[in-house]
């Protein structure tokens, strides 16, 4: 029976100032990060005294010199918000990283609650600039000009499931998922016979293994740091996907992970087709908007990134089956949509426009250079690949679809906007999220895995959070509420 | 090469658009229109919010490398 599984999402945005000053995009994003106020009048900073970045999975530490030092370190803007997320500046981009969620819906909501708060962040930066600048904050993963910055998933996985086994069981899923997880892009870096492709990131992968985030990109990466109990958990840090608008596409992507994840704990996978060159695949799925290119195998056949999807599929109906428990409502939902949305692009890809972002783009964009004649190299369609990131609800193209019913949405709004400043219930994250919002006076610092009180003694009091299930609503939220203070919650949890 | 959201490639402005289809034809033929109708609303309004100089915007889109 598989661990309960926990999700986060990471997500450096892309941001540029327009106005009559120049501004450098670290200088920008730290604005633009500082200017974002969530409820009480002072910030929490990040902990980082428990991050160990270059730790590999495989079982070793590196020393990396691509790795920055600690931004904090530069007087970088970051900081912990009440919805527990995460938000700061990383690699001169503005970061939001979700807090901890135990479902794909949960995800979705607090994924989209963080392109609300760039949207609100970005314009409260603008004002405090010159008259006339503009801070434009774009959801996407390239510049199309050879600069990529990501989008990465993080999966609490027990300890006990071998790296080797999610390597080969996951790779040809990360390859044939793209017909869903891709945000689409125009060009190519390595080709000009590309006008259109999937996959805004898929171009910057080089390696099929490895710790690398920045350069020689990896499909796996290697990064071992599971922010819990090490000795329990390891962290699949999952750096290939691209960041999506569309909420289908965000609720597929982690849905179908968190249930896979499940399967390679329980070993219950069948042996899964492994392709003879993951990396070569990759770019040849996302460049290929018919989705039935065939793809070579290790013993010689083929398969399409769909057939390869279906067989994932298929095992994941099984076990669901052969467990005869009762399915929770999103892990139905996830197998419905999923079985949904591969017949539909086997039919026709591009009947995916509403629910993924490639195709729904891609649409646009036919419709768009019909109307004016353009051709592919064109700037204004260039600019129209751009503008549907925008996170402005008035100006974003994508929200502009959403405001003309083009989009299906997954969650209310209601759930978004309250997400901005509420945490999910049901992990860590609520702790988190409550601590800070009643008592920010007294948190010096919070990290994913602890928070450092001053209640006025000698020492700073560090409460470790090691267990990400642990620190729900329905267990601390009766001693949360009888307390006045930080000191007499101290005193509780140590007493 | 602003479209300054009042100029549209037909000429009329949003006010001047006829609220009602005229009847014709069958039912296929009156959704078939409707969707050329809502095709051609939602591109008015990519071209109402398109970022003015594009061209230049997009050439200044720049971004540093991230993870």
């Amino acid at each position: 029976m598989a661990t309960p599984k926990y999700v986060g999402i990471e997500t450096e945005y892309g941001i540029a100032v327009d106005g009559p000053t120049e501004v450098n995009p670290v200088l920008a994003s730290s604005l633009v990060v500082g200017a974002y106020r969530d409820a009480g009048e002072r910030d929490v900073v990040w902990d980082h005294s428990d991050e160990h970045p270059l730790r590999d999975a495989r079982g070793y530490e590196v020393p990396d010199p691509h790795e920055p030092v600690v931004d904090d370190e530069l007087g970088l803007a970051n900081t912990v918000l009440t919805n527990g997320s995460r938000f700061y500046v990383d690699h001169a981009h503005p970061e939001y990283s979700s807090p901890e969620c135990s479902n794909a819906r949960d995800l979705v909501i607090w994924d989209k609650a963080g392109e609300r708060i760039l949207e609100d962040a970005a314009a409260r930066a603008a004002t405090t600039l010159p008259p006339g600048s503009r801070v434009l904050v774009h959801k996407n993963n390239t510049d199309g000009k050879g600069a990529a910055y990501g989008t990465h998933e993080n999966y609490l996985v027990p300890r006990s499931v071998p790296f080797g086994r999610l390597t080969r069981q996951l790779l040809p899923f990360f390859v044939s998922r793209t017909v869903f997880v891709g945000a689409g892009r125009l060009g190519s870096e390595l080709s000009d016979e590309v006008p259109f492709q999937l996959s805004q990131r898929a171009d910057f992968f080089e390696v099929e293994v490895g710790l690398e985030t920045t350069l020689k990109r990896p499909l796996m990466n290697t990064r071992d740091e599971p922010h819990a109990d090490p000795e329990r958990y390891r962290r699949l840090h999952v750096i290939n996907g691209d960041a999506n608008l569309c909420e289908v596409a965000t609720f597929l992507k982690v849905g179908t992970m968190l249930l896979l994840l499940d399967l390679i704990e329980d070993d219950a996978l069948p042996e899964v087709p492994a392709l003879a060159e993951p990396v070569t695949a990759f770019h040849q799925v996302s460049h290929d908007l018919t989705c039935a290119r065939p793809l070579r195998l290790e013993d010689g056949s083929t398969a399409t990134a769909l057939e390869i999807q279906g067989q994932y599929l298929e095992a994941c109906r099984r076990y669901v089956k052969d467990r005869d428990a009762d399915l929770d409502p999103v892990t139905a939902q996830v197998l419905e949509r999923w079985e949904a949305v591969l017949a539909l692009a086997a039919d026709d890809p591009r009947s995916l426009a509403g629910q993924v972002d490639w195709a729904t783009k891609l649409e646009l964009m036919e419709s768009y250079r019909g109307r004016h004649g353009l051709g592919w190299e064109s700037d204004r369609l260039k600019m129209v690949d751009l503008q549907y990131h925008d996170v402005r609800r008035e100006k974003g193209l994508f929200h502009r679809l959403v405001s003309r019913g083009r989009i299906e949405r997954l969650v209310g709004e209601d759930e978004v906007i309250a997400a901005m400043h509420a945490p999910p219930t049901d992990t860590r994250a609520w702790f988190r999220g409550e601590c800070i919002r009643r008592f920010r006076r007294q948190i010096v610092a919070a990290g994913w895995d602890s928070l450092i009180f001053d209640v006025g003694g000698e020492a700073l009091q560090r409460v470790p959070m090691m267990e990400p299930g642990r620190g729900t609503r329905d267990a601390l939220g009766p001693l949360l509420d009888e307390v006045d203070d930080a000191q007499q919650l101290l005193e509780r949890l140590t007493g | 090469m602003s479209d300054g959201g009042q100029e549209r490639k037909d000429g009329r402005t949003r006010d001047e658009e006829p609220e009602e289809q005229v009847e014709t034809g069958t039912q296929a033929d009156d959704s078939t229109q409707e969707v050329l109708d809502d095709v051609d609303e939602l591109l008015d309004e990519i071209d109402d919010v398109l970022e003015e100089n594009a061209e230049e915007f997009v050439r200044g889109y720049v971004q540093k490398g991230g993870q």
